[in-house]
């Protein structure tokens, strides 16, 4: 690790100030990307403005049609949140398949989302519910956040406050972990909210991604049975030494047809 | 049985320590005014250096030294050495090619040592590295058995045309020949072993002393052998005389055969220490080890057997490529050779064996002895061709074996491959790990799965090992270039307590208790006034280490003959003082009774008689209670076993679940049944890592090395391990008074071809006949695939 000034601001206004007068400077949440990075010398920021302690990005606040889950908000928090599991199970057991718990106890949602890791497990819900991403500056849909590997919409210097997830009237997460690293190889986030039936894939592809055809699949018919024959190309999709694109695709119907019957279908 | 005596299950002496983090390992040693080293390591897997600039590093921050391969050589320091010489097939000698500790103008794997950056604080000495400009030149390399010896493969070395080591062979080609040619019938398989990276807990560091007043040097060091590192450091590398050289190896977090071998960091620091005038301290982290620590296993071997209609074995013919890394490291040739082809006999009368091995060198970390050494992978090669045959024949698994294992009266047994096996029992492990695996209600359960569209299979692995080593006459005729005795030092001190100096290096065996549990059983001293003494030259006499399931079997018996000198020398002094012939003297409890008597003094006082000579007899007697031995085994041990792994395999992923495993094991005497549970345990997950999560992987275009880190690096964790069913079966160690036989390997030796073996057993009913090792879920899938393609 090369040396780095380190800040903790308590406000949001404090950290955009120090973000934005080092050129260098970079956010750390949880950390559990960037700082094994830096320790490999493979990132040299010359700044890290900790935003862990700002109270606008705490916190989980469910309403009848939201659960919106602050960016500092740890996965253990999250896994372990009577509210959340009561509002959406399918996010409390997604957050507590993430890592192992030093990672659920350091990692936190923002982080998680801000990096877009392909093999990330939070995008899969982000997008399977059809969240909506609340920065210091805007709001985004979730549909428009996700632009490719370690690619989002974020603009420099924009700062994940909170992610708005609505409820759902089913909703299952199912992975397929890396057995090293317990990364997603593949997982798939299956729900029906208000809006209609996601389907959304991490792991997989360069970011997570949506299936419309299993989505309309199962709009006829909320079942397992409804995805087969439903393949996803494997072209698109990431090969490296624990599973081939192949794999991946057929790992991606596989995992899906879980979630479904995991969700009561 | 004494009370903390041989065979009770004693709480880990050393265990407090070590749960309380005060255990003290070579990273939590500093050294007054000490400088922290950094390695600079290859970049490349092969390239020549054209240049090394240094300047910029020397001029930065904090930096006291920067030294090249270039310095040393000048100083006039020597290459690492390796320990065992083997030989062509036509007698001549292996290739043998220097291995320096920096190099000077080649690299020859990512992670060789280029240059060394000594800084007051280990970032500083880090920062310094990158400012070293090194010119290479790029070269073509070669990472993988098939490619090393493919027609116009890049050279390794110069020296060895065909990257070829050596063209080794070990049996009766013409006696096995004639067998297949009247063999009604030959099975043959193809298998990998795939490489291996150790993994310790604690990753190496070494640290380097010099006192000019009195020209001694100290090298603390991550070691399981400090004696051996001192003969080789001192008198093949740095020249300095043993007496000036002081070799620590404190508490070691776990070693696995990896910390065996003699680095090349051990010999920079020490030289460089005198260099600088300060004590010079050397720490890997992680990724560090993956690229410099040895790795293990790594063979390809084609094995054919044949049989009789009624399915005996008639004759064993292998043919194996093993892959020795960039350099021979310390023990590195005997480990495919001497280790491996001799235990291909396993626990099976086959007559006739004959294996060619031909070992290369490639662009990797070199390999060495890892968990088992050569046996696991002849375990795993003999195991998965024996259930292959009993597939293809129809025979069964259990019959099969049955049918040719060694029968327990027929011992000793001499092997067509070297080796003459004292005593066992096969057939008792192997029934009482189908006993307790309920082998016979197997099918119940794989139905059972098979309702819930899962694949069940069950897999048997009897193994043999070869430990204790080693007789030193034995070995030194297969080409080792040391002894392989033991040395024990009983002190017993004027109050009555014991102090232990041993040879032998405990880094997570438990030495500390069990060779404790071995005094209190022969002089009946408590427990707690009994310490053990490891792992430094300057306290211990002498000592050839640990590894080979020897520390037991070779340590625990020059411990057991130095204990007989204290007893007889006792029983002299209890006579004078209880005015008896020393021949009528009984020792037992703690006390010394003349026989058919109520006159006794105890140990103690026989101690302090000793040590305070005032009643003494001076005229036959020295003064004092403390004796030395040095033991060499007659013969290797020969633990052996039958492992059953029952697994589940989802059909839809590929992904294979471990759900039962049973050992059944023959480890002769058991000291402590507790510490040979774990470490049972132990092997035992490492074999499963093997068999189906540990592979080290490397980029066949470039070199690197892709599984550097635990993300890529699959190591077992604990949710991938069901529940050990351990047991054993005891025939004794026929010679060795103790009767032991070594535990510690037994493990990962059984453990892996059971595993496989469960895995194709899963598969057979859907017609996959074999699967790649590690079985990983994507290679189980498209096996299943291709089968139903």
């Amino acid at each position: 690790m090369y040396e780095f000034n380190y800040h903790r601001p308590t406000t949001l206004a404090e950290a955009k100030t120090l973000l934005e007068s080092n050129a260098d400077a970079k956010l750390v949440s949880g950390g559990m990307t960037l700082l094994p990075t830096m320790k490999l010398r493979l990132a040299r920021p010359t700044d890290l403005v900790d935003i862990g302690n700002i109270r606008d990005l705490g916190g989980i606040r469910v309403d009848a049609k939201n659960v919106e889950v602050g960016a500092a908000v740890r996965h253990a928090e999250v896994a372990s949140s009577a509210d959340v599991r009561k509002a959406i199970p399918a996010l409390s057991d997604l957050a507590g398949l993430i890592g192992d718990p030093q990672v659920r106890n350091r990692g936190t949602l923002g982080g998680s989302i801000a990096n877009s890791d392909p093999a990330a497990d939070y995008p899969a819900a982000v997008l399977g519910l059809g969240a909506t991403i609340r920065t210091d500056r805007r709001e985004i849909a979730a549909d428009d956040y996700f632009l490719g590997m370690f690619e989002t919409a974020l603009e420099p210097g924009e700062i994940v406050v909170a992610v708005r997830f609505p409820r759902a009237k089913r909703a299952a997460y199912a992975k397929f972990p890396n057995p090293a690293s317990r990364y997603a190889v593949v997982g798939v986030f299956v729900a029906e909210t208000g809006a209609g039936i996601r389907v959304a894939v991490t792991g997989a592809g360069a970011c997570a991604f949506r299936v419309p055809e299993m989505e309309t699949a199962l709009g006829r018919k909320f079942a397992a049975d409804s995805l087969d024959g439903i393949e996803v190309d494997a072209a698109e999709l990431n090969g490296d030494l624990h599973a081939s694109p192949e794999y991946r695709a057929h790992l991606v119907g596989v995992m899906a047809r879980r979630a479904v019957s995991a969700a009561g279908g | 049985m004494a009370e903390n005596g041989i065979g009770v299950a004693v709480r880990r002496k050393e265990d407090r320590r070590f749960i309380t983090g005060a255990g003290r390992y070579t990273d939590d040693i500093n050294r007054p005014d000490q400088l922290y080293a950094y390695i600079l390591r290859s970049p490349l897997a092969h390239a020549r250096i054209n240049a090394i600039e240094t300047a910029a590093a020397l001029a930065a921050p904090g930096v006291v030294a920067v030294f090249t391969g270039a310095d040393m050589a000048a100083d006039g320091v020597g290459g690492l050495p390796c320990g065992w010489g083997v030989a062509n097939k036509d007698g001549s000698p292996m290739v043998e090619p220097t291995h320096p500790c920096m190099v000077v103008d080649r690299v020859r794997y990512v992670g060789d040592q280029v240059a060394t950056v000594l800084a007051r604080t280990r970032a500083a000495a880090k920062d310094a590295a990158e400012l070293i400009e090194v010119d290479y030149e790029e070269l073509p390399s070669v990472t993988d058995i098939h490619s090393a010896t493919a027609d116009d493969a890049p050279l390794v070395w110069d020296e060895a045309p065909g990257n070829v080591c050596y063209d080794w062979a070990i049996g009766d080609a013409r006696a096995v020949d004639a067998a297949f040619e009247k063999a009604d019938r030959v099975v043959s398989i193809d298998v990998v072993n795939n490489r291996l990276i150790p993994n310790a807990m604690e990753p190496r560091a070494a640290i380097g002393e010099y006192d000019e007043a009195t020209g001694d040097y100290t090298l603390y060091t991550t070691s399981q052998n400090p004696h051996v590192i001192r003969l080789l450091m001192g008198a093949y590398v740095l020249g300095i005389p043993e007496h000036k050289l002081r070799v620590v190896a404190p508490d070691v977090g776990g070693g696995f055969g990896s910390k065996i071998f003699h680095y090349a960091e051990e010999a920079i620091v020490t030289w460089a220490a005198k260099r600088v005038g300060r004590p010079v301290k050397w720490t890997a982290d992680r990724s560090e080890s993956f690229i410099s620590d040895a790795h293990g296993r790594d063979h390809v071997s084609h094995a054919e057997l044949a049989l009789s209609d009624e399915g005996d074995f008639l004759a064993l013919r292998v043919r194996t490529r093993a892959n020795l890394g960039a350099y021979l490291s310390t023990f590195a040739p005997s480990v495919p050779t001497y280790l491996y082809a001799t235990l291909l006999a396993g626990t099976y009368k086959t007559p006739a064996i004959y294996a060619e091995v031909k070992s290369v060198f490639t662009n990797t970390v070199p390999v060495d002895a890892y968990r088992g050494a050569g046996r696991p992978e002849a375990s795993y090669l003999l195991e998965r061709l024996v259930d292959k045959a009993a597939r293809v024949t129809g025979i069964g698994p259990i019959e099969l074996r049955r049918r040719n294992f060694i029968d327990p009266d027929s011992f000793p047994y001499q092997t067509p491959v070297a080796l003459e096996y004292d005593t066992g029992d096969y057939d008792a492990c192997l029934a009482k790990a189908l006993e307790i695996a309920d082998y016979a209600g197997f099918d119940r359960r794989r139905k059972e799965s098979a309702e819930r569209g899962k694949l069940r299979g069950i897999g048997i692995a009897t193994y043999i090992e070869a430990c204790g080593i080693a007789p030193s006459n034995v070995a030194g005729a297969l080409g080792a270039r040391a002894g392989l005795y033991e040395v024990g030092t009983i002190r017993v001190n004027p109050t009555g307590s014991v102090t232990v100096l041993t040879g032998s290096h405990s880094h997570g065996q438990g030495h500390e208790t069990t060779f404790a549990q071995l005094v209190t059983e022969a002089l009946g001293v408590d427990i707690d006034n009994v310490d053990v003494v490891h792992g430094d030259t300057a306290k211990i006499p002498f000592g050839m280490g640990t590894y080979g399931s020897r520390s037991l079997a070779v340590g625990g018996m020059a411990l057991m003959a130095a204990l007989d000198k204290v007893k007889a020398k006792s029983k002299k002094i209890a006579a004078h003082l209880l005015e008896a012939s020393d021949e009528d003297i009984e020792f037992k409890d703690g006390k010394l009774t003349v026989a058919g008597t109520d006159r006794s003094v105890s140990f103690g006082e026989v101690a302090l008689a000793a040590y305070v000579p005032h009643n003494y007899p001076l005229d036959i007697l020295e003064p004092g209670l403390e004796e030395t031995a040095f033991y060499d085994p007659k013969n290797f041990t020969f633990p052996a076993g039958c492992h059953i792994a029952e697994v589940e395999i989802d059909p839809d992923t590929g992904v294979t679940e471990v759900l039962n495993f049973v050992a059944a094991d023959d480890f002769g005497r058991i000291v402590n049944p507790m510490i040979v549970e774990g470490q049972v345990h132990g092997g035992v997950v490492q074999g499963i890592g093997q068999a189906l999560y540990e592979q080290c992987v490397y980029d066949p275009e470039s070199g690197q090395l892709l599984t550097g880190s635990m993300m890529d690096y699959c190591m077992p964790k604990a949710d991938n391990v069901p529940r050990l069913e351990v047991a054993t079966n005891t025939t004794l160690c026929t010679h060795n008074a103790l009767g032991v036989k070594g535990a510690g390997e037994a493990g990962a030796i059984g453990a892996t071809p059971a595993v496989i073996n469960a895995v194709v057993d899963a598969l057979s009913g859907i017609g996959v006949d074999d699967v790649p090792i590690p079985a990983t879920p994507e290679r189980v899938w498209q096996a299943i695939r291709q089968a139903a393609a």
